[in-house]
């Protein structure tokens, strides 16, 4: 537009630093809280610093036991990882050419994604209690429940994971260029040799997006499990009860240990793909390198 | 279609390169494969999202008692909750005045998001000029949405307590003799929460509407002699008015169905749609729960389907 910088450039710079850290001011204190000396309490200012509090959550003598709630949280979000990665990339290629049932998936995503979580929760969670009503009734008098990690609470993750998913896939294509595809079937490859040595190299990068989408959005899902989830807790489940009795700095330190997973997925995928779109550049063009 | 057809046809035509798995994929007809692909997204949905919602308008029609669910028809899901509504008229029973509390959140949510999300998106979309800055600062916005919603919830309570930081600078500065108690606990503290959590499902939809816009027109305007204000009423706020409605729509829900940050941070004293759905479940009332949900369901509906007169969600993806 004009040279130099307007004004409104500094008034929507300090707007956006102040957006920036009304986002993490409360996030970091609650950090920092979580190192707070034995004694320490609830609010600043800190009595002394220690590791004390995340040590106590780890000794498992706490209020959860948060090593079988963390490994439940683990374990359900690397399968709603998988789930969501191959039935998003699935759809995602149906949803290039027209299919009859085309906008029922379409909007049956779209719906998953705003009606509201408890309402999902609570349907799942009458759907379930109507199939063990009916495997007691028929089959076994004795059966407890079918609600589980993977099976009620998976289903429900999905509903949440996969319409992240399937925009995701959108967007790539969107972008894609068909003309690689037909290079690869002029060259005479199959349609599955097509997708491993053509398609899925470019949009690996993305893939693995949906990948930290899908174990992200599980591991902090709270809403969806609350219903659903079964006679066990996940680990923000936990964390939510505890929102409402403890008045020790415990609480603190299992925050901080649950952003530190999702911190520490968000950076190892970030590297990966920053990684993957290197290698897309330095080996995806064959410039320079003779004939002409 | 015709692609297909060609990518179908093709192994047959290059001599040579019929092999058995060619010859295999031959056979499949493109619609075939089409369901092969969307089909098992297809069945999670149908399994986990449409059937159960079924199950939520049939129970909200079930009998219950203390102890279970009776499936026969009943309406007293719905009785036990508007229960002394008409009785009470004019004055709001209980569940109206909740519902209205509910959407004064909602709305005042909603207003303060598309303010926050509005300029923020259009500081990243207009004024950050290089590529990796954007990248950058759109992924540092990003970033807590990846978190625990619960976390950055209970991180408002050593700052907005009764002995927390702001409190505590306030009295030190001299402004005031005594902690403020509307702080937390409150629908002060609501609101302040809903709007940390969810600005970010306002940006993202605003930002991908603003990237779109053809930076050209925005020139076309100005050399037109179009004042700053001008420009953004007749030319930006038109363009990004998609992605402000999807944004809307998002926020809204959300906010609509929200019962554990209402919860949480109104020291579990707020009612809203979703808590009482919550209360419901907690005493085993399914019927009623499932009542409250089909209830919630359709005034949500209702919100969206006016949003969407206005934007065709589809044509924007």
């Amino acid at each position: 537009m004009k040279e130099g910088r307007p004004r409104s450039f500094y008034v929507l710079a300090i707007f956006f630093a102040a957006y920036v850290l009304f986002l993490y001011g409360p996030m970091i204190a609650i950090y920092v809280l979580s190192f707070q000396g034995p004694q320490g309490g609830l609010t600043f200012p800190m009595n002394g610093v220690s590791t004390f509090w995340l040590a106590k959550l780890f000794e498992g003598t706490g209020i959860v036991d948060l090593g079988a709630a963390f490994r439940r949280s683990l374990l359900l979000g690397l399968v709603v990882m998988a789930v969501t990665v191959v039935l998003s990339v699935a759809a995602g290629m149906a949803f290039r050419r027209k299919f009859r049932a085309q906008s029922i998936l379409f909007y049956s995503a779209i719906a998953s994604l705003i009606v509201p979580s408890i309402i999902t929760s609570l349907g799942i969670s009458l759907e379930f209690r109507i199939i063990d009503d009916l495997i007691k009734a028929h089959w076994n008098e004795n059966f407890e429940t079918s609600m589980g990690l993977l099976t009620s609470g998976l289903g429900a993750h999905l509903t949440w994971t996969l319409p992240f998913g399937l925009l995701i896939m959108f967007a790539i294509f969107n972008r894609f260029d068909p003309r690689l595809e037909e290079a690869a079937r002029d060259l005479g490859a199959t349609p599955w040799q097509t997708f491993r040595y053509v398609v899925l190299p470019i949009i690996l990068p993305s893939v693995i997006g949906i990948g930290l989408f899908g174990f992200t959005l599980s591991w902090d899902e709270l809403a969806r499990s609350s219903q659903a989830i079964g006679p066990v807790n996940t680990l923000p489940l936990d964390l939510q009860g505890l929102t409402t009795t403890v008045t020790k700095p415990d609480i603190y330190a299992l925050g901080t240990v649950i952003s530190a997973v999702s911190f520490a997925v968000i950076a190892l995928a970030l590297g990966t793909i920053h990684m993957l779109n290197k290698r897309q550049a330095a080996m995806g063009s064959d410039a320079g390198k003779g004939l002409v | 279609m015709s692609e297909e057809v060609l990518q179908q046809a093709t192994p047959g035509l290059i001599p040579g390169s019929g092999t058995a798995r060619a010859a295999k994929a031959t056979r499949l007809s493109p619609s075939f494969i089409s369901w092969l692909q969307a089909g098992p997204m297809m069945l999670v949905f149908l399994a986990f999202f449409l059937i159960p919602l079924v199950f939520v308008v049939i129970v909200s029609f079930w009998d219950y008692n203390e102890y279970q669910l009776l499936p026969a028809f009943s309406g007293r899901g719905y009785t036990d909750t508007f229960e002394g509504c008409i009785a009470q008229l004019p004055d709001l029973c209980t569940i109206g005045k909740t519902y209205l509390k509910t959407l004064k959140l909602c709305f005042l949510v909603w207003a303060i998001t598309l303010f926050i999300g509005f300029w923020v998106a259009y500081f990243l979309a207009f004024h950050v000029k290089s590529k990796t800055w954007q990248m950058g600062l759109s992924l540092l916005c990003t970033i807590p949405f990846w978190t625990s919603n619960v976390i950055r919830m209970i991180a408002w309570i050593p700052l907005l307590g009764r002995n927390g930081l702001v409190n505590s600078g306030l009295i030190k500065t001299g402004l005031i003799n005594h902690p403020v108690e509307w702080l937390l606990f409150s629908e002060f503290s609501v609101v302040l929460a809903l709007v940390h959590l969810f600005t970010f499902f306002m940006v993202v939809p605003i930002f991908n509407s603003m990237i779109r816009i053809d930076k050209s027109l925005i020139e076309a305007a100005y050399d037109a002699g179009a004042t700053g204000l001008q420009t953004l009423v007749n030319v930006i706020i038109p363009l990004a008015k998609p992605g402000i409605v999807i944004g809307s729509i998002f926020v809204i829900t959300i906010v609509m169905g929200d019962f554990i940050t209402i919860g949480v941070m109104g020291g579990q004293q707020i009612a809203a749609a979703g808590k009482i759905i919550e209360t419901r479940l907690n005493a085993l009332q399914f019927p009623a729960a499932a009542a409250n949900a089909v209830i919630l369901l359709a005034i949500t509906f209702l919100i969206i389907t006016m949003m969407s007169r206005i934007v065709d969600i589809r044509k924007e993806l």
